[in-house]
């Protein structure tokens, strides 16, 4: 039965032809299996899961029931959840129980959704192939012996296998859409500030941005519908009317202006991925759109200007992990200061560090105009090349990431190698504008393409129609790994 | 530019996080290929240019001056490290 999109669970909750409690069991099982193979989780709820499955029935029930009511799902273990262990993916916070829950968390629990478990992802969020978490590496369910992506891999994993018809992930340099992309699932980062950071444990606070994982545009307008909304204890929360994300979804194409960023489409993506763009565009066209190229001459940039703002960013909200007031602290130290040094070497891992010490390098004494201040105004000229293209077309397309899916292990040696497959869903957290990655396409090898559909600030319903429009007239987002489709 | 091993010893130091000499050195030659990969953006002719350093242009949100927030340290300190007298403990500062 999980393996249907969240729209169809919703009737068949609603037409008791299943109850909430038979698929969070079967949502719970089919955890605690994959789990052995991709290891996607980090923490499983069964007791906690059961329960509120119980209330959800009461509640369709008594007619009081949402669309989302019912439905398993899984949060991102960056994500704080009242009484249940969130990590981050490291030894940091290994036995952290967070004390309140995210904006996100309630805003969906208040839906009526049914919490299954807390999922895998690369340490405190930082990297693109869910390899570096304390509790190893979560594997690609389309071939177990890839990287499902990151840093939300085990969110992507855990829909594509078809193990919860929704997640949640978040998003700083890519972190959803690429693992979504990598997974073979539909992955969307709204635009920052619209759904809150309240309870997101901070990797770098101007650029993160929670959102979902699911199997269909239609899933993800459902999710994010329920996500969004104002929150006064995040103050870049942003306070507007509350949207329907699905109103657009039936809307026609015609008319639709698709730019194609010449920068997208040259060397350096594989021809797999770019083979399959082309006949997706085929089909967008076909759908009734028109295509234009489009020049986002600063583009390539992304990728060094996050690689100073977000380290940055996070070496200072990283530094709040001292061993005094929460997480991991050091057994042996003889003052203060080795105290802090030895958690802190301890609690992280190496790629976690390494950042931390870039971030603390760009901004000491010296380097800050050079390096910090720099990034912030090359970042205003990629934010410009985007306003300017906004201006000849409404939705910019390309692939979601220049490969598909890797060997687990085969790019840990050279950092900057890992880095460069976020070249093209960077520029998505720098300018702060929402991205779709869904699937369309498979590789010689049987491994997912995604294709990112990028919009203005604010424009994610038209965003979700193009998707949702695609996915009337495609199948690709149907597809299951083999071993998980039933 | 690469970094000497003082260089990034003074950076661990700053972030008080230990690195061993062996960590230093493959630490080192990491750091040195990322500031590689940041050189192409300091290349970059960006005069007149305007920081930017938000999403979006917003001002800090303002709320009125009222206590909103409950007491709930006996929930927060739950899970501390060391704690006495409604107090964090750490190894003493002041000699």
């Amino acid at each position: 039965m999980l393996i249907a999109p969240i729209a169809e669970l919703a009737a068949a909750l609603a037409k008791k032809r299943i109850s909430s409690v038979e698929l969070t069991q079967e949502a719970l099982d089919r955890a605690e299996a994959a789990n052995r193979r991709l290891n996607a989780f980090i923490t499983l709820d069964r007791d906690g899961a059961l329960a509120q499955a119980r209330a959800a029935d009461a509640r369709i029930a008594a007619g009081d029931a949402t669309p989302l009511t019912g439905i398993p799902i899984a949060h991102k273990d960056v994500l704080m959840t009242a009484g249940l262990r969130t990590t981050c993916g490291s030894r940091m916070l290994e036995n952290f129980v967070a004390p309140y829950s995210a904006f996100v968390v309630e805003r969906l629990a208040s839906e009526g959704t049914v919490l299954v478990g807390k999922t895998n992802m690369d340490e405190f969020a930082m990297g693109s192939s869910s390899e570096t978490s304390y509790f190893g590496p979560v594997r690609n369910p389309w071939h177990l012996d890839y990287v499902p992506g990151g840093s939300s891999g085990g969110s992507s994993a855990a829909v594509a296998a078809r193990v919860v018809p929704g997640a949640t992930g978040t998003d700083t340099g890519g972190s959803i859409r690429q693992p979504a992309a990598l997974s073979g699932v539909c992955g969307l980062k709204p635009t920052y500030g619209l759904c809150s950071r309240y309870g997101l444990i901070a990797f770098a606070s101007s650029l993160d941005t929670p959102g979902v994982f699911a199997q269909t545009a239609e899933d993800c307008a459902l999710l994010l519908t329920a996500m969004a909304g104002h929150d006064a204890r995040d103050s870049t929360s942003v306070d507007r009317p509350a949207e329907d994300y699905t109103r657009d979804l039936g809307r026609p194409l015609t008319g639709v202006r698709i730019g194609l960023p010449t920068e997208y489409f040259g060397d350096g993506t594989e021809p797999a991925v770019l083979g399959a763009i082309d006949k997706a565009l085929a089909e967008l066209r076909r759908l009734g759109s028109t295509t234009v190229e489009i020049s986002l001459p600063n583009v390539k940039l992304s990728v060094p200007v996050y690689y100073v703002i977000a380290p940055a960013e996070a070496s200072s909200n990283l530094s709040r992990f001292d061993g005094v007031r929460y997480g991991h602290r050091a057994a042996k130290y003889s003052d203060l200061l080795e105290m802090y040094m030895r958690t802190r070497a301890e609690g992280f891992g190496a790629e976690v560090k390494r950042r931390i010490l870039v971030g603390t390098y760009v901004l000491s004494h010296g380097y800050y105009d050079a390096y910090y201040l720099k990034a912030q105004q090359v970042r205003r000229l990629i934010a410009d090349d985007f306003r300017r293209a906004y201006e000849q077309c409404d939705v910019i397309i390309g692939p979601t990431s220049p490969t598909t899916a890797f060997p687990i292990g085969d790019k840990t040696d050279d950092p900057v190698k890992m880095y460069l497959n976020d070249i093209f869903t960077i520029a998505g957290n720098l300018t702060g504008a929402p991205g779709i990655s869904i699937p369309c396409g498979f590789d010689g090898k049987g491994l997912p393409v995604g294709m990112l559909l990028q919009g203005n600030h604010f424009r994610e319903a038209l965003i979700l129609n193009v998707a949702h429009q695609y996915q009337q007239a495609t199948d690709w987002h149907r597809r299951v790994p083999e071993g998980y489709a039933s | 530019m690469a970094l000497s091993s003082e260089d990034v010893q003074r950076l661990a130091h700053l972030a008080r996080i230990e690195i061993t000499p062996d960590e230093a050195l493959e630490v080192r030659a990491k750091l040195d290929r990322i500031f590689e990969l940041i050189g192409e953006m300091r290349a970059v002719d960006t005069t007149g240019i305007v920081p930017m350093s938000h999403a979006q242009d917003v001002a800090a949100p303002l709320r009125e001056d009222k206590v909103t927030e409950a007491d709930r340290r006996a929930l927060y300190q739950r899970d501390a490290p060391a704690v006495a007298n409604d107090l964090y403990l750490v190894p003493k500062v002041i000699e």
